[in-house]
């Protein structure tokens, strides 16, 4: 039994399908790198396994359970956690209290009024192996809305972490960031494997290729292959459809 | 957290100065301050209430008055069946405005921003209305109560020092008590989802339980205020929960800056002051009291709300 | 019976016409510009007592509806480029406060200018009778005009919304704000003809009420709540819903008084019965509208949620 198995998802805006009967599965331990065009629909994809937006039909299957129709936290309690392409964070909290909330949200009841949060070490020192782990631990007591964009791309990586997901979806995670920042990043999903069941959505090629069990290529709402990162590389399908091969013009893809 | 040993400071120093303010009074002879300085206290309570919400939810309620009027009906009602206690009565207003709150708060949370201000203010008219058609407590015109609330079975609250001492220790009580809840787990999922509430789903928490539930907190901390109203002015009608007193009470919150609590209790102080100055310079004391709120909101940078969410 | 409730169903649709012309502005000031402007009631007020004063000077309500417009219109324009102009950006707390301040300070001038006494206007002679309706029941004629007045203007407004090119961005713009600065419209023009424009529907609101409702300085509070009431049931920003919702509003409002009571009687005993239909029909359109709320938490005709 595959870890996440997507059957027939739909979704559509207007007349726009942004997700058009899409098929996924994405085994235990793996990387599954997912490319795309933009407005392929990946992040709408995303979205969807996560929970935040609902599907028009379909079924999201998550460790044999059936996912359609559970709220976003709920699915996080299940083991689904995600990052966002465009950083969400708390920008008022600092760092720290960034990644102490998401811990605190599987670690006992938050109905506790009394005593101060910011004085549980369990918390805080889970909270800060996980900015440790993304490289920015120095930053723990800054702002997180003051921290430099590539820090708050880390940032949303060591929330992400502290909710000790079985899946982890990542939307461009390394969108923005520095090349060190990015190497950091990089490096952090190398030491994932074999921990956390990574789906990664990501358009700098050379970290993908690096990174991934396997891809899977997104267009118009469909994927339209799944394998090893070579074969993809070497598709005709994909290289017409996404690696910019404006020459294949004739009909080999039309089916 | 940086800004704790200030504000540890600073409400030492407003406390300290509510705690003597009689021998003040007495010293200048004046016993119309501790009267007027007991209205600030409760008020002060229903302000914190709402600042917890406010500044650390992010709800902008325009209802927060229908609390008031609760607490203060309770009072009335009660006293009207010979139960005079002042732990009954506070309990009543408890009850009631818990009920209230879950009920209006469940319908009022489904929705945000505009919609939500909307509801809220138009659910606290819908408690207005509700006293208004109370034929048996006076309808439109209230009811004058025949004596304070006893504690222990005496009359000591009679005295307007020890009514005054009474609704200083509940201030007091409730404040420590919120600035515990905002320090708390509780608080910090509270504060989480204004700052974001999606990252908050994210994580795995449902907003809506926690904001319900410092809601409720809320109401019923602001009952407690109309309890104390009630037995400073001795008297109970529906114009406690009139739509301004809702608009007075945000003007107070905002004032003192949105978010710290001791500013919350520091605005309706300095909300009220304004008040009774102006109605001694004129009787169209409103009109400047509408002018001043227009230009601190236009003209401080960012307006208020935004000058005082800076901070963390 | 019959002819109490239709008589109550004339009425029911009076105060919704009336609700409708002073939400219609309000929605659109929500949903274009996502702004809370309390001090719209005050407005409506401002109109009823410009057409009191206008009718006594000109000698002729007719006059005075008609000054009243432009003058109202003007107050919006005046309000819109003095205060509302710098909150658009604004949260909505700072909003509320601004407004909240802006009506302390217009019903205090109208206490000084017109004083705290009730006021009135007469009735035009040609329109103070009443027409037979059914049997021996009569109704005043001043009313149907304003239910007709109402009926035009909402037709008028929907001809605009609907046919007019002003009309096709007021639409796109309450449905999704960020269009409008995609359709390439002057977004601060924009807003301050629809803010003039709903301050004029206001004022002729409260200057078609002038003749038949006392003039007073709490008239515009509980009429704002009530509109907000409608503009929450309709879906803010839809001119349709506050429609609806104003006629469903004014009509479980009149009803419900009348014939709450008569109601509840079926199922009490007469005394409670008229004590418990006194105390539940005031509140009956807030109930209603928790209803609505819980079952469509955007509104009857509300798009976003
Ligand atoms: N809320 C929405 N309403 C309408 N269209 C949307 C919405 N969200 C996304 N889209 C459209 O769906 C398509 C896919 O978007 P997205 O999933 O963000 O693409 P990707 O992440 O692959 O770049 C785009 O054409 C986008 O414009
Ligand atoms: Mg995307």
């Amino acid at each position: 039994m595959s870890l996440l198995e997507v059957r027939n998802l739909r979704k559509a805006y207007g007349a726009l399908k942004v997700t058009d009967d899409l098929d996924l599965t994405v085994e235990e331990g793996e990387i599954h790198a997912i490319i795309g065009p933009n407005g392929a629909g990946k992040s709408t994809l995303i979205a969807q396994l996560s929970g935040e937006s609902l599907s028009d039909g379909g079924s999201v299957r998550f460790a044999d359970a059936e996912m359609m129709g559970m709220a976003m936290h709920r699915r996080v309690r299940a083991g689904i956690s995600r990052s966002f392409q465009i950083t969400s964070i708390l920008p008022g909290f600092t760092a720290l209290e960034n990644v102490a909330t998401a811990v605190q949200a599987r670690t006992g009841s938050s109905f506790r009024f009394f005593s101060p949060v910011d004085q549980e070490n369990r918390l805080n020192d889970q909270a800060l192996e996980a900015l440790d782990r993304v490289g920015i631990a120095d930053r723990a007591f800054f702002r997180a809305g003051s921290l430099s964009h590539g820090e708050k791309r880390q940032l949303e990586l060591a929330i992400a972490l502290a909710t000790r997901p079985r899946l982890l979806l990542l939307d461009e995670p390394l969108a923005g960031t520095s090349g060190q920042e990015a190497e950091r990043l990089v490096e952090v999903m190398h030491s994932l494997r074999g921990q956390v069941t990574l789906v990664l959505i990501e358009h700098d090629m050379a970290a993908v290729f690096s990174l991934a069990d396997r891809v899977s290529v997104l267009v118009y709402g469909q994927i339209i292959a799944t394998g090893p990162p070579d074969i993809i590389r070497a598709d005709p399908k994909v290289r017409q459809a996404y690696l910019g091969e404006e020459s294949a013009g004739a009909g080999d893809v039309a089916d | 957290m940086r800004i704790i040993p200030t504000r540890a400071w600073a409400a030492t120093a407003l406390f300290t100065a509510f705690a003597i303010l009689p021998f003040l009074a007495d010293a200048l002879d004046d016993s119309y301050l501790v009267v007027i300085a007991t209205r600030i206290i409760a008020y002060a309570i229903a302000a914190l209430a709402l600042d917890l919400i406010l500044g650390y939810g992010g709800l902008v309620s325009f209802g927060h008055a229908a609390y008031l009027g609760i607490g203060a009906y309770s009072v009335a009602i009660l006293s009207r069946a010979g139960i005079t206690d002042l732990g009954l009565h506070l309990a009543a207003a408890i009850a009631g405005a818990a009920i209230f709150a879950t009920i209006t708060g469940a319908i009022s949370l489904r929705t945000k921003g505009i919609y939500f201000i909307m509801i809220t203010l138009a659910f606290a008219q819908m408690g207005y209305f509700f006293f208004v058609s109370l034929s048996a407590y006076g309808g439109d015109d209230g009811v004058t109560l025949a004596q304070r609330s006893t504690l222990f079975g005496q009359p000591v609250l009679e005295s307007d020092r020890a009514l005054y001492y009474t609704a200083f220790a509940l201030l007091l009580g409730l404040y420590l008590l919120a600035v515990a809840i905002t320090r708390s787990r509780f608080g910090r999922v509270l504060t989480g989802t204004r700052e974001n509430p999606v990252r908050m789903r994210a994580i795995g928490f449902s907003p809506f339980r926690y904001q319900l539930t410092a809601f409720v907190i809320s109401g019923c901390m602001a009952a407690v205020a109309g309890v104390m109203l009630a037995n400073q002015t001795n008297y109970v009608s529906p114009a406690f929960m009139d739509w301004h007193r809702s608009g007075e009470l945000v003007v107070m919150v905002v004032f003192g800056g949105v978010g710290n609590l001791l500013g919350a209790v520091a605005g309706a102080t300095v909300a009220l002051l304004l008040e009774e100055w102006l109605s001694i310079l004129t009787e169209h004391w409103p009109l400047l009291f509408g002018v001043i709120l227009v230009m601190v909101v236009l003209y401080s940078r960012d307006g208020l709300s935004g000058l005082f969410r800076r901070r963390t | 019976m019959t002819n109490l409730f239709l008589l109550q169903l004339l009425n029911g649709m009076q105060f919704g016409i009336l609700l409708f012309l002073i939400a219609a502005g309000l929605t659109l000031v929500f949903g274009i510009m996502d702004f809370v402007n309390l001090a719209h009631g005050v407005i409506y007020m401002v109109g009823a007592y410009l057409a009191v004063t206008f009718s006594q000077v000109t000698g002729s309500y007719g006059l005075g509806l008609l000054l009243t417009l432009p003058a109202t219109l003007m107050v919006g324009l005046v309000l819109e480029i003095l205060v509302f102009r710098k909150l658009y950006d604004r949260p909505h707390l700072d909003q509320v406060l601004a407004t909240f301040g802006l009506v302390m300070i217009i019903s205090e001038a109208v206490e000084m200018i017109w004083g705290s006494a009730p006021l009135s206007v007469e009735i035009p002679q040609f329109l103070s009778g009443s027409v037979p309706l059914i049997g021996p029941l009569r109704y005043p004629v001043f009313r149907l005009v304003v239910i007709g007045a109402g009926l035009l203007t909402a037709l008028g407004l929907w001809l605009v919304i609907t046919r007019t090119r002003i009309g096709m961005r007021l639409r796109a713009g309450a449905a999704n704000r960020n269009m409008i600065a995609a359709l390439g419209v002057d977004i601060r023009s924009l807003f301050t003809i629809i803010f003039a424009f709903g301050a004029m529907l206001a004022g002729f609101a409260g200057a078609m009420v002038a003749p038949i409702l006392t003039v007073d300085p709490g008239m515009g509070e509980s009429v704002l709540i009530l509109a907000f009431v409608v503009i929450v049931i309709g879906g803010i920003g839809s001119v349709k819903g506050a429609f609806a919702a104003a006629i469903l509003v004014g009509l479980v409002d009149t009803l419900g008084r009348s014939f709450g009571p008569i109601l509840l009687r079926a199922i009490m005993d007469p005394s409670a019965a008229s004590q418990a239909g006194r105390v539940l029909a005031p509140m009956l359109v807030y109930i209603l509208m928790a209803i609505i709320l819980a079952l469509r938490p955007a509104g009857l005709f509300g798009a976003k949620s």
